[in-house]
Order: C-alpha cells, then sequence, then structure tokens
C-alpha cells in the first residue's frame, strides 16, 4: 500500500488541498503533483491502456508519463489527456480518468483483452476487407474504440500570450548542469533565461539528495536561483517547457502560467508561449530512466526506479510497503538505501549483471538488503496492483533464464533499465545521435546548432562531471557571445566524485519464465500497448526500418512521444533482426517535446484578433449609415447602403440608377497605393506593365496591365506620373501587398541595377470618388483652386489644389465609365472630405454606393475586376486588350504570349452575355456548354465570370470567358448550374458607352 | 504468400502469430532489369505494381534510397478528392478515386480508404463564385460535388465555428462525399507487397547516384549498391525530381518547398468529415486513432530539407482554432515537414522526356498522395507503352513549352 511518511520531502503539510478523481474526495498538499497526491491516498489505478484498455498506474514521476493520463476540471476549462504527473495540486482540483467505461475499476472495454491474439500489431491492415462496402462500418466501431481523452468544449474561457526575447545564453533545464551554466553566464552579465519544465529548479538534486560546496545540493540551487533572479538581465523560468528547437537557434517555450492554480490570476494567461532567438543554447535536459522489458510490466506498482525515488524525496510518498528493486545499473542502489531508511521494506534488489562492484553490494548488505546477482524478474503478479514478482538465474547471454521460480512477495517493483539522455532537442536542432554500446543509448553526436549539451543528457550521470560540464559550457557560452568577464570569476562549484562504477548490463527485453508466464505481455510502449513481440513480428514481416516498425506497431507514437520505449524497440528490433542498433537506425525526434496546447499556439490570434481588419477613415459614416460590409482582403468595404425596406438588389439598382443618371460617391480608399521613386522608374514601369510608360507626360495617367511570367493577367490599375522620376502606382485592393512583393522582387532579384524604390503608402489617403454627370458641378460647387472645365482638367489627368479647404489630390479616372474624380487627401481628412461631399452633393442627390453597385457599373461599360474575369489563365488578348500590348519593348510575360498554346485563336476570350430570359441572373461560376441536355462528361467551353441586373439596361446581363468567344458574338449558348441551363446569347462585353464618351465627358 | 483474412488472422493468432510472411522480400539488386522504378514512395511502388500487373512486366525493381513509403507518402494528410476545375484533372484524379474504392480488395491490404466526405469552405464572396464554378464543372464531368450553404455546412459538421460575426465567416462550401482519407503507409506497404508477389524486387537503401545515358538513351543508373542497367527507367522521387533531372541533364519547371503538418493528441470521434479552407488556412481530418491530423501551408522557400518554419505552423493552429474553437484546450503532439514539388501550374508532370527510356513522375506538389494508385496507372501505361494515356496525356513537359497549362491553383487548395 503507498502512503505518506511522517516527515520528509518538499510538501507543506501544514495546509490540505481537497481534491477530486473520478468522484472520490482526497486531500493533499502543497509541493504535490496530482500524481504524488493519488499515490498519498493509496490510489494505484489511474488509467486504462489504449487498445486492451488493461488497468495502469503511474511508470514514472516526469513529462515521460505513459499511463497516467486524466482529464482535468469541468465544462469549458476542462483538458483531456494530461499527465497526473505533470499536475500541481491545487485546492478544489478536480480531475477524472480516461478511455473507461462506466468505470475506472469495471471497463467493458477490457474484454478486447480476451480477443488479444487476434489483435497483433498491424492486424486491421489484414482484415475488415470483406465485404468492400462494409469498412466504413467496421471503421465506425474502430473509432469509437480508439482516442483517449473525451475532446474539450468550445469556448475557452482564459487566454493565452506570446512573448519574443533574445538573449546570450538559452539554459534548458534547471539541474546542477544547466544550472551551474546559467550561474557562469549571469554572474558574467550575460543575458540569461533558464527554463526548467518542473514547479521548482534542481533537477535530479529534488529527488537524490546529493551535496554541493559540502552542503545540501537543494541550498545551492536556491543560492543559484537567487543570483538570476536579482541579476538585471537574467530571467529563471520554472513550469517552462522548450517544445521546439528551429533554425537559427530559435526555441519555442511553453510556460505553464495558471495552471498550478484554481484559474489564472487575474490578468495573467494561463500559457505564455515564448519565442527565443538564442545566441548559445545550453542543453542541459538531463536524462530518462528506460522501463525494463519484463512480463506484465504494466501492472499498476511498477515504476521506474527513479520515480520511486522522486515520490519518496520530493513529496515523502512511499510507492508501497513492500518494494522489490529490479536494475541493470547502479543508479538504483541508491533508491534502495534510500527505501529502507525511509522504513521500506525492500525484500531483495534484483540485479541483471554477473557482479557489481563490491562497494555497492557492502551497502546494501549494511542496509540488510538481499542483492540477486544474475537474476531477472520474469514475472509480475496481481492485476490492479502488484502482490509480488518471480525471479529466475537469467543465462549469461541472456536468451534464456533457468533455475527455481522464486517468488517475492512485494507491493511495488522499482525498475531501471538504464537511462537516455534526453535528446530530443538536440536532435530537433538537427544533430546526429550516435549510439553508445556501454551505456546502451544515444549520445549527442554531430551537427546541430550553437549549442552545448551538457550533463546527464551529453551521457554523463555523475553530479561532479554534471556541475563542471555545466560550469565549462557557461564559459564557452560567454567567449562565444564575445561577453568579456567583469570581476573575478568564482570558483565553479564542486561535488563529490562517484567512483567508478559497472557498465549497464542492456538486455532489451528479459526472458519469460515457464508455462503460462511465457506468454504474458512485455509491454514495450504501455500508451499504444506494443509489446515485445508485436516488434518481432513487424521485424519477422519485413518491417525493417525503424520508421516501419514505428509505424506498424504504432510504437512511441503515443502522447508520450515513446520517451520510454524507443530505445528499448530498437533494441528489439535490431535484436529480432541480428542487427546493430546503429544499423536499424534511430528515430528522428520531432516537436513539441510535449504536447503543446492549440490555444497557446494560437496566442492572441483569435476570433477577430484571426487577422486585422483595415478600416477606411470612413468607416464609422458607412456604418452609421447602414452600410452591409463585404471583406476584401482584410479591409471591410461597404457592399450597398440599404434603405428602409430595400433588400440587397433594390438597394444595389437605386445606387446603381443614380450614379449613372446623377452623381455617385464611393469610398475607394482600399485601393493599393504604391509610391514609385527613382531615376529608372519609368523604365521599370515599362518592364512590369504591358503597355509603354516612358512617354507618358507628368500630370498624366494611364491604365497598365501587368502579367506574371507566363503571360497571365496578374493585376491591373491606374498609374501616375507624379514627377519625372516619381510614379503613383494603384492596384487592385486585395492583390496590393502581393503587388508590392512582386515588385521588389523583380528588383531585389532581376534588375537590382535599377534605381528605383517603391513604398506602400495605402493607409496614407483616404479616397472619395465622385462619379455620374453631374460630378463636374459637384466639383466645381466645392471651391478652391482647380478648374474642372474638360480643357484644363481632362480625362486621365491628376492635378493637386484645395478643395472646401482640404489638401487634396485628384484623378481624373474612371471604372464607373461615368465622369468620374478620385479625390485623394491625407487620411485625418478622409471623414471631413466625405461629408462636405455628400453635403454639397445634395443639390443633385449624391448617392453613395458599394462595391456591388461598383461591379454593376463597371460591367456595364465592360471594365473588368482582375480574379473575376481573370483566374490565372487568361492573357491580356483573352480580355480583348490587345491594344494594351506594346510590341516595341519588352516586358515580364511577353515571351510567354507567343507560345502556341498561349497564341491559338479559340482560347477562352472575354464575351458579354444575355441571357435569353431578361430577369435571369445567371450565377457567377456556371458553366457554359453548347447545348442542354448532354449526359457527363458534358464539354464545357467557357463560365460566366460576372453576371448582374442592370437598372439602366432594364435586364440581367453578363460576362463570360468563352472558347473562341470572340468570333461568336451572336450566337446562343446554354449556360448550365446545379442541374439546370438556360439559353443565353453571346455579345461584346460592353453593353453601354462602347465608346468611352461618358467618361471623357 | 498467405492471402490476409480475417481466417488466416484467427488461424495465426492460434500459432502466436509465427508464421507470417514477410510482406516483401529484401532482395540484392539484379545487374540488370527490363525496367526501373526511382523511389519507392506510394506513386514509385504503384506504378511497379501496375507494370507487372497490367503490363506483365515483372523483371523489374523499385529502387528506394531510403525505406519505403518515408518520403511524401508517409507524411502527408491522406486527403483523398477529385473535385479538380480543369477537365484534365478531374478526370486524373476521378479515375484515382475509382480505383481507390477497389484497392483494399486488389491488393488483400486493407488501406482504410474512408469516404467520409471532403469539405472545402468558402469564406467570402470570390470563394463563392470560384468554389460554385468548380461545383458546376465538376457536375457537368460527372464528379461527385454539392454545393452547402452556411446551415447545411452546419448541419453536416456540428463542431465547425459558422458564426456569422466570426473574423472570416463561412458562407457556404462544397462537399464531395465520395472523397476522404485513407491510410497511407499502408497505400506503400500494400503496393510493395502486391508487386513484390508479382516478382517485382522492392530494393530499399539504395540511392542512385547517376544516369547512364548513351546516344540520347537511357541504359542504366549508378547507385550506392552498384551500377543496375535497364531500358526504361521511370523517376519518381518528387520532392528531389529536380535533383534526379539534373543528373540526366535535364532541367524541370519545378519547385521544391517544406510543407508541414501536425497531429493533436488521439481524442474520441468528434470529426467525422475532411474539412479544409484556403482563405482561414487549414485543412483538417480525424484519424481512425483519434488524432486530427492538421495541414499547413507551403513555406515561401525553396528547400529540400525536411524541416518547416515555426510561423507557419503557427499560422495553421490559428485558423485551427478559428474554425474549430474546441480544439483551444487541445495539445498538439507532433509536427514534421515533407518536401514538395511544385509546378508553376499546381499539375503534375507524367510525361516522357529528351531522354529516350527516361520518364518522370512528378510536380504532384501539395497533393499527391490523392493521385497515388491513378497515378501509377497511367505511368505504368506510359512506361509500357512508351507513350501517354489519354488521362495523362495533357500532363507532359511539352506544356511549359506550348503553353497548354492544367492551372489548379484554386484546386490545389495549399497557398502557394
Amino acid at each position: 500500500m503507498s502512503g505518506r511518511l511522517k516527515s520528509g520531502g518538499a510538501i507543506d503539510r501544514d495546509e490540505v488541498l481537497r481534491f477530486h478523481f473520478d468522484d472520490r474526495e482526497y486531500f493533499g498538499h502543497p509541493g504535490d503533483t496530482l500524481a504524488s497526491a493519488l499515490l498519498a491516498n493509496g490510489v494505484r489505478l489511474m488509467g486504462r491502456s489504449f487498445k486492451y484498455h488493461r488497468p495502469r498506474g503511474l511508470l514514472a514521476a516526469g513529462a515521460e508519463e505513459p499511463n497516467a493520463l486524466v482529464r482535468l476540471r469541468s465544462g469549458r476549462a476542462a483538458e483531456p489527456n494530461l499527465r497526473a504527473t505533470m499536475v500541481e495540486l491545487y485546492d478544489g482540483l478536480v480531475a477524472e480518468s480516461q478511455n473507461r467505461w462506466p468505470t475506472l475499476r469495471f471497463d467493458v472495454g477490457e474484454v478486447n483483452s480476451l480477443f488479444a491474439p487476434l489483435f497483433p500489431a498491424g492486424f486491421y491492415y489484414k482484415t475488415f476487407m470483406w465485404p468492400a462496402s462494409a469498412w466504413k462500418h467496421y471503421e465506425w466501431a474502430i473509432r469509437r474504440f480508439a482516442g483517449l481523452g473525451r475532446a474539450p468544449e468550445p469556448g475557452d474561457p482564459d487566454v493565452y500570450e506570446h512573448r519574443h526575447a533574445h538573449c546570450d545564453v538559452l539554459v534548458i533545464g534547471g539541474g546542477p548542469a544547466g544550472l551551474a551554466a546559467a550561474r557562469r553566464a549571469t554572474r558574467a552579465g550575460a543575458r540569461v533565461i533558464l527554463v526548467d519544465e518542473g514547479a521548482a529548479f534542481g533537477g535530479s538534486l529534488r529527488g537524490n539528495g546529493q551535496a554541493i560546496d559540502d552542503a545540501p545540493g537543494l541550498d545551492w540551487v536556491a543560492d543559484v536561483v537567487a543570483d538570476i533572479e536579482a541579476a538585471a538581465d537574467a530571467v529563471a523560468l520554472p513550469r517552462t517547457t522548450a517544445i521546439g528547437y528551429h533554425d537559427h537557434n530559435y526555441v519555442t517555450l511553453l510556460e505553464r502560467v495558471g495552471d498550478h492554480l484554481p484559474r489564472p490570476e487575474s490578468g495573467q494567461p494561463r500559457r505564455r508561449l515564448w519565442k527565443v532567438r538564442a545566441r548559445r543554447v545550453v542543453l542541459a535536459t538531463g536524462a530518462i530512466e528506460r522501463p525494463m522489458v519484463l512480463a506484465d510490466n504494466d501492472r499498476p506498482g511498477v515504476m521506474l526506479a527513479s520515480a520511486v525515488q522522486s515520490y519518496l524525496n520530493r513529496q515523502a510518498v512511499k510507492v508501497g510497503e513492500r518494494v522489490a528493486i529490479t536494475t541493470n545499473n547502479d543508479s538504483a542502489y541508491d533508491v534502495a538505501v534510500q527505501l529502507k531508511a525511509a522504513g521500506v521494506a525492500v525484500p531483495a534488489l534484483i540485479d541483471l549483471r554477473e557482479e557489481v562492484a563490491p562497494a555497492l553490494a557492502e551497502r546494501l548488505a549494511a542496509q540488510g538488503i538481499e542483492l540477486l546477482l544474475a537474476r531477472a524478474v520474469v514475472q509480475v503478479h496481481g492485476k490492479y496492483g502488484v502482490k509480488g514478482v518471480d525471479v529466475m538465474r537469467l543465462a549469461p547471454d541472456g536468451e534464456r533464464v533457468s533455475g527455481e521460480v522464486r517468488r517475492l512477495d512485494c507491493d511495488a517493483l522499482a525498475m531501471s533499465g538504464g537511462w537516455n539522455p534526453t535528446v530530443h532537442l538536440f536532435s530537433q536542432s538537427g544533430g546526429r545521435l550516435a549510439f553508445d554500446e556501454t551505456l546502451g543509448a544515444f549520445l549527442p553526436g554531430t551537427g546541430g546548432q550553437p549549442a552545448a549539451v551538457v550533463g546527464a543528457a551529453a551521457g554523463r550521470f555523475d553530479l561532479a562531471a554534471c556541475l563542471a560540464d555545466g560550469d565549462a559550457a557557461g564559459l564557452a557560452a560567454l567567449e562565444a557571445a564575445g561577453i568579456t568577464r567583469k570581476g573575478r570569476m568564482p570558483q565553479g562549484p564542486a561535488a563529490e566524485a562517484s567512483t567508478a562504477g559497472t557498465p549497464p548490463r542492456n538486455l532489451w527485453q528479459v526472458p519469460t519464465g515457464p508455462g503460462k508466464a511465457a506468454t504474458a505481455k512485455r509491454f514495450v510502449d504501455l500508451q499504444n500497448d506494443v509489446t515485445a513481440s508485436d516488434l518481432a513480428l513487424a521485424a519477422r514481416e519485413g518491417y525493417r526500418s525503424i520508421e516501419h516498425v514505428k509505424r506498424y506497431t504504432t510504437t512511441g507514437m503515443g502522447t508520450d512521444q515513446g520517451k520510454t520505449s524507443n530505445v528499448n524497440a530498437l533494441g528489439i528490433v535490431a535484436g529480432t533482426l541480428g542487427q546493430e542498433i546503429s544499423a536499424v537506425g534511430t528515430t528522428t525526434f520531432r516537436p513539441p517535446y510535449t504536447p503543446a496546447t492549440f490555444g497557446a499556439i494560437a496566442g492572441r490570434h483569435t476570433g477577430l484578433n484571426l487577422d486585422p481588419i483595415r478600416r477606411t477613415p470612413m468607416q464609422a459614416w458607412h456604418e452609421a449609415h447602414g452600410a452591409v460590409f463585404e471583406p476584401v482582403g482584410q479591409w471591410l468595404r461597404p457592399r450597398y447602403y440599404p434603405r428602409a425596406g430595400e433588400d440587397m438588389a433594390a438597394a444595389v439598382n437605386r445606387e446603381v440608377k443614380a450614379t449613372r443618371t446623377s452623381l455617385g460617391l464611393l469610398d475607394a480608399t482600399t485601393l493599393g497605393k504604391i509610391d514609385i521613386q527613382g531615376q529608372d522608374a519609368a523604365e521599370f514601369l515599362n518592364r512590369i506593365y504591358t503597355n509603354g510608360w516612358k512617354r507618358l507626360g507628368v500630370g498624366r495617367c494611364r491604365y497598365g496591365l501587368m502579367l506574371h511570367e507566363d503571360g497571365m493577367v496578374f493585376d491591373d490599375g491606374v498609374t501616375a506620373r507624379l514627377g519625372e522620376n516619381h510614379f503613383h502606382m494603384t492596384t487592385t485592393s486585395g492583390n496590393a501587398g502581393a503587388v508590392l512583393s512582386w515588385l521588389e522582387s523583380w528588383l531585389q532579384t532581376e534588375w537590382p541595377e535599377l534605381r528605383v524604390y517603391c513604398n506602400s503608402v495605402t493607409e496614407q489617403s483616404a479616397v472619395a470618388g465622385v462619379s455620374g454627370p453631374n460630378a463636374r458641378l459637384l466639383m466645381e460647387s466645392l471651391g478652391g483652386d482647380l478648374d474642372f472645365s474638360p480643357e484644363a482638367f481632362p480625362f486621365m489627368t491628376w492635378q493637386d489644389g484645395t478643395l472646401a479647404g482640404l489638401p487634396a489630390r485628384v484623378f481624373r479616372v474612371s471604372f464607373t465609365g461615368e465622369l468620374s474624380y478620385e479625390i485623394n487627401v491625407a487620411a485625418s481628412l478622409g471623414t471631413a472630405l466625405w461629408e462636405t461631399l455628400m453635403r454639397a452633393g445634395a443639390a443633385w442627390d449624391i448617392t453613395p454606393f458599394g462595391t456591388e453597385a461598383m461591379h454593376v457599373l463597371r460591367a456595364e461599360v465592360g471594365f473588368i475586376i482582375v480574379g473575376q474575369e481573370t483566374d490565372g489563365t487568361v492573357t491580356p488578348i483573352d480580355l480583348g486588350l490587345e491594344a494594351m500590348v506594346s510590341g516595341a519593348k519588352d516586358f515580364i510575360g511577353k515571351r510567354s504570349l507567343a507560345r502556341a498554346d498561349t497564341a491559338r485563336g479559340n482560347r477562352r476570350q472575354l464575351v458579354g452575355l444575355l441571357p435569353e430570359d431578361p430577369y435571369l441572373v445567371v450565377p457567377e461560376g456556371a458553366q457554359i456548354v453548347e447545348r442542354a441536355g448532354m449526359a457527363p462528361p458534358v464539354p464545357m467551353i467557357g463560365h460566366v465570370t460576372s453576371s448582374y441586373f442592370s437598372p439602366n439596361l432594364g435586364q440581367a446581363f453578363a460576362m463570360a470567358l468563352v472558347e473562341g468567344g470572340g468570333a461568336r458574338h451572336g450566337e446562343t449558348v446554354q449556360v448550365c448550374w446545379d442541374g439546370r441551363s438556360a439559353p443565353a446569347k453571346l455579345c461584346p462585353p460592353k453593353f453601354l458607352d462602347p465608346d468611352g464618351s461618358r467618361a471623357r465627358a | 504468400m498467405t492471402k490476409y483474412s480475417l481466417l488466416s488472422l484467427v488461424r495465426n493468432a492460434g500459432r502466436g502469430h509465427r508464421d507470417w510472411r514477410e510482406a516483401w522480400r529484401s532482395p540484392e539488386p539484379k545487374p540488370s532489369y527490363d525496367a526501373l522504378i526511382i523511389g519507392g514512395g506510394g506513386h514509385g511502388l504503384a506504378t511497379a505494381y501496375y507494370l507487372a500487373s497490367e503490363h506483365g512486366l515483372t523483371n523489374i525493381a523499385v529502387l528506394e534510397k531510403g525505406w519505403i513509403g518515408g518520403g511524401n507518402t508517409g507524411r502527408n494528410t491522406t486527403i483523398i478528392r477529385s473535385n479538380y476545375l480543369e477537365d484534365a484533372s478531374s478526370r486524373l484524379y476521378d479515375h484515382a478515386v475509382d480505383l481507390w474504392e477497389g484497392l483494399s480488395r486488389e491488393l488483400n491490404f486493407n488501406v482504410m480508404f474512408s469516404q467520409r466526405g471532403v469539405m472545402n469552405l468558402a469564406h467570402n464572396e470570390h470563394d463563392v463564385r470560384e468554389l460554385r464554378r468548380r461545383v458546376h464543372a465538376n457536375q457537368l464531368n460527372g464528379v461527385d460535388a454539392e454545393w452547402l450553404w452556411r446551415d447545411e455546412v452546419q448541419a453536416f459538421c456540428p463542431v465547425l465555428n459558422c458564426d456569422p460575426a466570426a473574423r472570416y465567416p463561412i458562407l457556404g462550401a462544397t462537399l464531395q462525399r465520395r472523397a476522404g482519407v485513407a491510410r497511407h503507409d499502408a497505400v506503400a506497404w500494400g503496393y510493395a507487397r502486391g508487386a513484390d508477389r508479382r516478382g517485382v524486387d522492392v530494393v530499399e537503401n539504395c540511392e542512385v547516384t547517376g544516369f547512364i545515358i548513351r546516344n540520347g538513351e537511357v541504359r542504366g543508373v549508378e547507385t550506392t549498391r552498384g551500377e543496375i542497367r535497364a531500358p526504361k527507367i521511370g523517376v519518381v522521387t518528387a520532392g528531389h525530381s529536380s535533383v534526379m533531372a539534373t543528373m540526366a541533364g535535364l532541367r524541370l519547371p519545378i519547385e521544391s518547398h517544406p510543407l508541414q503538418a501536425l497531429v493533436s493528441e488521439p481524442i474520441k470521434p468528434i470529426l467525422d468529415t475532411v474539412v479544409m479552407s484556403n482563405a482561414v488556412h487549414v485543412y483538417v481530418s480525424q484519424s481512425d486513432k483519434g488524432e486530427l491530423v492538421i495541414g499547413a501551408g507551403a513555406d515561401l522557400y525553396n528547400s529540400y530539407a525536411q524541416r518547416g518554419s515555426f510561423p507557419v505552423i503557427e499560422e495553421t493552429v490559428r485558423a485551427l482554432v478559428e474554425l474549430f474553437p474546441f480544439t483551444s484546450r487541445l495539445s498538439m503532439l507532433r509536427s514534421w515537414g515533407g518536401i514538395v514539388d511544385i509546378c508553376p501550374d499546381a499539375s503534375p508532370i507524367i510525361s516522357k522526356t529528351p531522354v529516350r527510356g527516361l520518364y518522370f513522375n512528378c510536380g504532384w506538389g501539395t497533393g499527391g498522395f490523392k493521385a497515388t494508385p491513378g497515378s501509377g496507372w497511367v505511368f505504368a501505361h506510359t512506361m509500357a507503352r512508351d507513350e501517354p494515356h489519354s488521362l495523362n496525356a495533357p500532363f507532359t513537359i511539352e506544356r511549359f513549352h506550348s503553353g497548354a497549362l492544367v492551372a489548379e491553383h484554386g484546386a490545389a487548395a495549399v497557398a502557394h
């Protein structure tokens, strides 16, 4: 029976914390984890396994725990799959077990165990294929058995935030090696970030009670942490896990800010994602103990020896009254001695090795603990908790056991199968791993980034060596960072060096005993229920690469990412194949090191903060006047301004009609605006646009088309010449960023010799477009120094001046086909301009119109919208814009226009489309075919790009791209959508004012 | 070779599963073959399988520099659909879906093709127009496609955030019910086993280091395991296609980019379809094991290293949390990268080359997995007959000279 000791441990016995696990109430203390508190209350059973639903308890005390996964908190704050070993206890904590029904103790899923012989690795690849249509039913059932916890609910009550940081030295791991490095770097004045995933610093020192500088190790830890906290440029972050090591020493850290509290403190995030760019990284990530692969090693009460020790020393919890120990290395001897000292019976220490150093044997003898050498545990008894173990003699080759079966009564088994340095981050950084035959583990090898791996993470387990290692890494980091030492450097910390030990005996699977025990399961990956025989089966079936084995058996693919299973699996596969482990391969460790909450990765970029919302200076006016908005890129643009009782169609018709007959007003601020300057600016535009720009006079504007290299239209817009070497380019609203990137990529990578400078000035101005036959009257009524007569201010020119007292730049350009002026003022004057125009325009019943009316107006006169009439497959010629394509000069995409397919005559070409039913607005995106009623596959000859009702024409009309359409005006085709079709006649894509006289008026 | 079935599983259970034979042999490469496939991914193995099963070419080998299925086959998010815009693509991909439907039986290996439907979401009027255009084209091409408005989307996938007040609200979606997902590794293993059973040598750990070309004709390859001769060689090496082409003295219009994916911790079933969004960029399904399988966008830079950048992961996760708010308190378990070979028109190259006997199958970009059976099927035809099948005739290298591109940027669904 597990329970709490009367004294010792880093817990506060004076304070009692109440908590619930599966609806039962328990008590613990500050300093407990959920795992230790449950153990202290005698709870062993904490979970059910993935596949067989076997009862499971704790294996570990840290992040590597595969079994004890719980759902923490309730309602919208519930979070599944948390490791009980990493959950700090707080008052009122509520947790429940997972993957069981109806209860943890009586779990119906356990019937799976009965059919276990039918469920070897990869069984699902071999069956469920008959009948062919039945897979979806099999799958339905399989999916219900799979999965661990239930999904959380939407409506996360907490917030998450991000923080960027730079430092000279990032030390990952606050054990002795990491602290020694951080101490050295901090004292020299370096910018240091020290992180540890635990609630407190100290690492192994928290669990093993070793001394430094002749004082308790934890005193030294406290001194170092105090130093760091006192330093101006250093920070020590507990409860912070380095989850990803990316290129250029970019490391992501996940800080659990509020998880140890009932709820995060007011104003604090629950978790914080740090993005750190470090000059040097010190990886002091320690090592994780390996389980032994022995029969029924998954029973509650079978634990890693280091976990037994950790619970004993950190939380004063004994995992049992009689704890047997089995090991293949020296580290478990301390555990035996400490258990005994705490009053726990240790019936025997069972060591796989033939012999050990006499000093070790004597230590046990002095405590009266029996030492069984060359022996192995061949069977664990007990289903819901250990009741005893069977021990037999292990043959020198490790393949067999022999002799009598000796049963030891015990209620827990501590095991140590050796140690795996935590090389995950080193591997993520791009470093190669090297297998060390003596340790039976992967060590950091070559490659990687500017980092040092120190202490146990580098395979040095002795405290003195760890301290020296860390201290040296701290010094090296200073040197690399170019930091000169300040003042007198202190001595490095010192600890008693341990005597040379006996190397571990690496036995990847312990043989099973005779009789029924021979078929007992020996688990390798406890979370995914992968056994030694599953791995052997995979190897036998030809899955020889360790990646194949992983994927076929799912070993190492659980939420613990194989922290306790990967090397054992590799050893077993190598053994089965008769190969060296290094030949079977290593697995690549992938971020994150431990599971990372999506909410924390998203940070504040959720909800309306997902993407910035761009609003024009006139937004408030639009809102106040009932505009309905539509997103255009990041912008919100008024789509239409419905009046009382109007639907969208009515509003749009009114806006269109008003603009065509009198006066309309459009917020055109969102058009992309790029300021282009430099002595080669005209030459640059000449290369970017299809038409010529060199002879454009200052003061004039020109419409331009730009193509990608493939000859397809990419963007369009009007660009004005402000000066000899100065242009003002406009782009489509949604494409502004892409166009600027396009310009820059050509300038920077292809034409660095051109003296041209581009700047986005979109947000600098507010733009109001007045449009309609009365536009000139309005402009003249405003008062100012500009002459709007056609002679003084012709079409496609611009002028600076004052309008109604506002400094403005006016472009006389038109997208509606009406007489139009686009008035640019400083963004801060946008509302003033707008309101002035509305006031002055009242005489002509000025009507604000949105994007929808704008689309109708421009379509009536046959102007295209890039992205609507074009889709990346349309050339200027396809659009009937041959006149825009210069034959005299080169430009981007020109060569492609001459390609055979691009130059052929029957490409899809822009046409107008008049449905025979004049009130039928065919859907945009409808397909065009020659005749109705054909069975699929139906040859398609085009599609509808734009389609509206025109109140000016009194009928519906559309634009379309149709094969050879330019030569088919007057013919009738069928427009098809959703199983319907409608006849429509092809016509030129200009429905009003074909010679453009209205805009020139 | 034991046939896989429930019966054989029961029979072997009685013998402790000791009698299962290897799924495919590990032969030493022979000095010469009738044809070679370079690249042991799904497409390469499928090519070998169909060369043997459809064209009677059995003295052939697949050369894989690492372990089969270790490239994009084992790294993708396993989405299978055929709702492409262009006629040529929809025919090619729909043919693949036809093959997917019978693949587990054909290979006697359960590839778990799960037709749970794929939705492509529209978040603005432009999306609606373009996606409905695709639906209309699909319907006329005989490819199943439906358009769902917001309420129907919500009913079909209740966990989606269909709040009209969202930053980029869902306006509607296309739905292809025949589409779905499959178990990626099983596809490589199943084809390897099927090809092996027909005599094909699947040779792992054999890296091609050069081509032997005489008088404009390919004769064989140099490999890390010696020279291997063959008169026909098909290259199916995805992200490394441009490297292989360089070895053969060719240049391909291909850029290689990292593409990342990630999975959540396993949870009980909550998402029973595949959701793809281009505007709020993410695509999501839930595996049979319970993990949410999440696809990210391609990194902008070119690379041959199978790792991408963290900002792409961040953008993807934001989109995930926005579309599926329950994921805020769920955790990312694993992320990884693959290298995708992207053509300028986002369509593949399945083609003869100027070198006689040398064929390339590449440029599948961000969505090659779905095509695996169809790709292998037409490529086998192309290699066996030395001329393309009508399904892949539009996908030649020459199209980049003629300009007859198969533009599928919209349908590729991945921002690139």
